[in-house]
């Protein structure tokens, strides 16, 4: 696998959130963390990005491992994060949002930009305007159009549907579709669970810190129990 | 009961080091910080209460000092009768005016709704209430102005007893409080620390400015004073007696009766301005141990209980139902007044009132320094913070004079640069001051005497 | 003809002063919104950074001038300066490392950090007092007017006069080309918007690979800037003393707070604001408007609103105003 995690455990100082969780994203791949409030699952990814103190685990991206380094480290290696709130910078225009997004890039910057701005049009048109005055959607795509400025191999999301409107969710979970082809590694944490699997190749069902269920897309959509439990029947 | 072993431990050292000075120095100097030293311990009580048991920067003590002292003036100096005469009537007709001017807006405040016209209105009636009040009280303050200025000059006081000042200081403070609260709390506490030193600003500039009622820039001089004065004491019978006995061995020593007249004089002068100190320190002392009965009292009790909560966690505290605002606008009140009655005290103390000398550094920020030093949160540590900063305040000068002239023994005594380090002697206080508040915040930031937290096992 | 009199008599006596006192400011304000921007407190140790930055200019002045160093027409400061900034540049380093750093790298809270500023404010204070005293300093040179007030009267035939002294226009000459460099910095060059980004939206600034430490050098390299160029500009436009920089730093935090602070371009304008509205508020227009009534209606007090004593309560009021009914500060749109 290209970017794996084994056994974390960890929490904010004191007791352990998460317990000997394990995840896995494979280039060209869409992998959804899902479980009910409270279940750990924005922790899990915070552990993967080196953002809290792990007991114990280990983080390794093509074979290197990352366990030891922080996150800013982390970021230069190709592991890119969108996190869930203040993941824009609300006071600067969209294009400026970008540029801070390749702010470790040499100059070649801005053939991303143009990039980016092809995978989402909306963005160009808008590309002058201070991203506080964009709608939410918009957001998320300046969001995780910065996140891409990097050129990840590995791209995190917490929750990026989060307070969108049903229409706009579709439409992002598109450009999600759009961004793996760019064969990129994607781990998503998500609240809509039916709507992430359906786009997802394989999903983990995290329940008290704990992996619970593990298994491709359709096979948790299909399971009776995973069904009744997170998915509303 | 080890904190109570730090307190005490920390008391004693200051009491030595005191009476340190008294020996090597003089008793009157030693009083004299001593004096000082209680009462920069009210004002940093009340700061403590303040950011201690609240968080709310207050940067305005200098304003609330400047205001007790003017209560000072107010409630001691005997009324100028023809002052009054000239422009008294005026001047309450002014402030009436001013009474009704605050009363008007809130009528219209609460009357008519928030919008654009009811902005212009109020404005517009701030500026007719203004020409107005000026037109009326103009020509009285220049009336006020001229009766007798080279001693007078404004209206005086009340003529009462200067102790009730320390009262009346309080509740001018709590007043201004009140208002400056009512405007500038909820504001943002970096916020609040501006607001409240500009006000102070103000203040200042209000008791340096109104000659008519503060004398302003031309000072109010020979204060009456809740202790005997020295001449007195010094053709009393029974003080000389006294000194006598106190002095006798020493006294039959000589022989000659002119000598021992001379020395006996001597003797009597230097007493009566110790007694008098004493009497000074005798009445701050009560003042201190009172303030700091009820306040540990405070600390520990319910309401204590609740600052302390929503300090620590204001979120929590607003979720439980608590009025946070209405909460801190009484201990904003509270701390300010106590500020105001150390004002009082001091223009008690120095016998005349200087509107020039309230500088922002000697009397808002070096009482921070007292608060930060001795312990945030502890009524104890303030008291003590207040002595250890005034000791070094005064004693930092004589110390530094006495290192530079070690460190620059090698150099000749007309070296310019020795002269220049000597003649700058009294600014070295402030970098000892600075770098005493940085190290504390850097490697004990809960002070000397830390604020103790007692948990009740349930 | 009265008219006229009465404009040149506002020209001289309102809108010169308040453009000098008003650049003066402006670059102030500016510095203390950038280090509120990036560092997240107040710093009430600004001042007093004025008055230090000052001081150097004025002694390297006073070494270039014994050196029979000078600078033509020009006030030799102006040469002094750009070392000054150097020194203050330094120090300010230095401080942030053995002070500030500590407090950023465990996030105290903003409080914390103003009474840490406290300290500093007395440490500087206390430098500034020694090394140089706490008397007026004058280290002026060159030449004093462009145009005088009797010139001004015998070539134009006015009875009012004109005086623009040349600290006057040097002051708002430097300060218009400072912020136009410093906004073209943060506006245009990669440095500048990653401070902005710093500002904005710190955890997502360090997720970019925003080097933190970098952005607060260069904050305080900017800051350090403008508190030497402003303090000297002052110094040269009135007198040097200690005390009249910490009294000025009240005035510069109602113009950040009034720009809306962390704004710099609102801090710039902030500053004009708070000058005109002091200066405007405190002249008396007596005159003036002799010249403009009619004799019948002719003032006879001073149609002054305010007395220059309390020039204080004009950035107050100003400040309670913004905050109570525009908290963010009265202009929108980018922050720092």
């Amino acid at each position: 696998m290209f970017f794996s995690a084994k056994n974390l455990s960890g929490g904010y100082g004191g007791v352990d959130i998460i317990h000997s969780c394990s995840f896995e994203v494979n280039k060209g791949e869409i992998v959804s963390i899902l479980g009910p409030n409270g279940a750990g699952k924005s922790t899990a990814m915070k552990a993967m990005l080196g953002m809290l103190e792990l007991s114990s685990g280990e983080v390794t991206i093509d074979g290197k491992d990352l366990s030891n380094l922080n996150t800013q480290t982390r970021v230069k290696l190709g592991v890119s994060f969108v996190p869930q709130t203040k993941n824009v910078f609300t006071e600067m225009s969209v294009q400026e949002n970008l540029e801070m997004g390749g702010f470790l890039r040499d100059a070649s910057y801005k053939e991303t930009i143009d990039e980016i701005y092809e995978l989402f049009p909306v963005l160009f048109e808008k590309r002058n305007q201070i991203v506080g005055e964009l709608s939410g959607g918009q957001r998320q795509q300046v969001a995780i159009g910065r996140a891409l400025m990097i050129k990840p191999s590995v791209l995190m999301l917490d929750e990026p549907t989060a307070g969108v409107s049903p229409i706009v969710m579709d439409e992002l979970f598109d450009h999600i579709q759009r961004i793996k082809e760019k064969n990129v590694a994607i781990l998503m944490v998500e609240q809509n669970a039916r709507q992430a699997l359906n786009i997802s190749d394989r999903g983990y069902v995290l329940v008290m810190g704990e992996n619970k269920y593990t298994g491709t897309g359709s096979d948790l959509l299909n399971d009776s129990e995973v069904r009744r439990s997170f998915l509303g029947g | 009961m080890r904190e109570n072993e730090n307190v005490i431990l920390s008391f004693a050292i200051m009491a030595v080091l005191i009476v340190f000075v008294g020996v090597l120095q003089s008793w009157g100097v030693a009083l004299s910080i001593l004096n000082l030293c209680l009462i920069s311990a009210v004002m940093s009580i009340g700061v403590n209460i303040q950011w201690g048991y609240a968080g709310l920067i207050n940067f305005g003590v200098m304003g609330f000092t400047a205001l007790g002292g003017l209560a000072a003036v107010l409630v001691s100096v005997n009324p100028v009768r023809e002052a009054w005469s000239v422009g008294g009537i005026e001047i309450l007709v002014s402030i009436g005016l001013v009474l009704l001017l605050v009363f008007t807006i809130k009528v219209i405040s609460k009357k008519i709704e928030q919008s654009k016209k009811r902005n212009i209105l109020i404005g517009i009636i701030i500026g007719l209430f203004i020409i107005l009040i000026r037109t009326i009280s103009g020509p009285a303050i220049e009336a006020i102005e001229s009766v007798n200025p080279a001693t007078q000059g404004f209206l005086g006081g009340l003529g009462l007893p200067i102790i009730f000042s320390w009262i009346v200081g309080g509740l001018f403070a709590a007043l201004v409080a009140f208002v400056i609260g009512k405007v500038a709390l909820g504001l943002r506490s970096d916020y609040l620390a501006i607001a409240t030193l500009l006000i102070s600003g103000i203040i200042v500039s209000i008791v340096k400015h109104e000659d008519w009622l503060s004398r302003g820039v031309k000072n109010v001089i020979g204060m009456k004073r809740p202790a005997p004065y020295e001449i007195d004491l010094q053709q009393a019978e029974w003080f000389i007696n006294l000194v006598t006995f106190l002095n006798s061995s020493k006294l039959n020593l000589i022989n000659d009766v002119i000598k021992k007249e001379k020395f006996l004089n001597q003797l009597v002068m230097d007493a009566s301005t110790i007694f008098v100190k004493l009497c000074f320190a005798g009445l701050f002392s009560t003042v201190v141990i009172i303030l700091l009965i009820l306040t540990q009292k405070a600390l520990y009790s319910p309401w204590g209980r609740m600052m302390r909560a929503i300090r620590d966690n204001e979120e929590a505290a607003k979720a439980m139902g608590k009025n946070v605002v209405k909460q801190h606008l009484n201990i904003f009140i509270i701390g300010s007044s106590i500020i105001g009655m150390a004002g009082a005290m001091l223009v008690t103390y120095d016998g005349l009132f200087t509107p020039v000398s309230y500088q922002p550094l000697r009397y808002t920020f070096l009482i921070w320094i007292m608060v930060i030093i001795g312990g945030t949160g502890n009524n104890y540590g303030s008291v003590l913070g207040a002595f250890i900063v005034w000791f070094l305040w005064i004693e930092a000068a004589p110390i530094s004079l006495f290192l530079i002239n070690i460190l620059t023994s090698n150099f000749d005594h007309s070296n310019e640069f020795k002269k220049h380090l000597i003649n700058s002697v009294p600014y070295f206080r402030f970098i000892i001051m600075g770098i005493g508040l940085l190290f504390i915040m850097r490697y004990r930031p809960k002070g000397l005497l830390p604020e103790k937290i007692k948990i009740q096992k349930i | 003809m009265d008219f006229l009199n009465a404009i040149v008599l506002i020209a001289n006596f309102v809108i010169v002063p308040a453009l000098t006192y008003g650049s003066q400011l402006a670059l102030g304000a500016i510095g203390v919104t950038l280090i509120y921007g990036v560092l997240r407190f107040a710093n009430f140790a600004y001042g007093d950074l004025m008055a230090f930055g000052t001081m150097i200019s004025i002694l390297i002045t006073w070494k270039f001038q014994s050196m029979g160093i000078t600078f033509g027409f020009l006030p030799t400061a102006l040469l002094a300066l750009p070392f000054a900034v150097v020194v203050t540049i330094i120090v300010s380093l230095i401080f942030d490392k053995f002070i500030f750093e500590y407090y950023r790298i465990k996030k105290s809270p903003g409080v914390t950090l103003i009474v840490v500023s406290l300290g500093l404010m007395f440490v500087l204070n206390g430098i500034v007092r020694i090394v140089i005293g706490t008397g007026d300093k004058q280290f002026f040179d060159g030449q004093k007017f462009l145009i005088k007030a009797n010139e001004f009267k015998e070539l134009t035939g006015l009875n009012e006069g004109l005086a623009i002294k040349s600290t006057q226009l040097i002051t708002l000459i430097t300060t218009v080309i400072i912020a136009l460099m410093l906004f073209w910095f943060l506006e245009k060059t990669k440095t500048g918007k990653s401070m902005r980004a710093y500002s904005n939206n710190e955890d997502l600034a360090l997720l970019s690979g925003i080097d933190p430490s970098r952005v607060v050098m260069i904050t305080w390299i900017i800051a350090s800037i403008l508190a030497t160029v402003a303090g000297t500009l002052y110094g040269l436009d009135k007198s040097f003393k200690p005390f009249t920089y910490f009294n000025n730093l009240l005035p510069i935090f109602a113009a950040a707070i009034v720009g809306g602070i962390g704004n710099p371009i609102g801090a710039f304008f902030g500053g004009f604001l708070v000058a005109f509205s002091e200066i405007m508020i405190t002249y008396a227009y007596k005159k003036v408007l002799i010249y403009l009534l009619p004799e019948s209606l002719e003032p006879t007090s001073l149609m002054q609103l305010l007395s220059t004593d309390y020039k204080f309560a004009v950035s107050f009021s100003i400040l309670v105003i913004v905050l109570l009914f525009r908290p963010n500060g009265i202009f929108k749109g980018k922050v720092l």
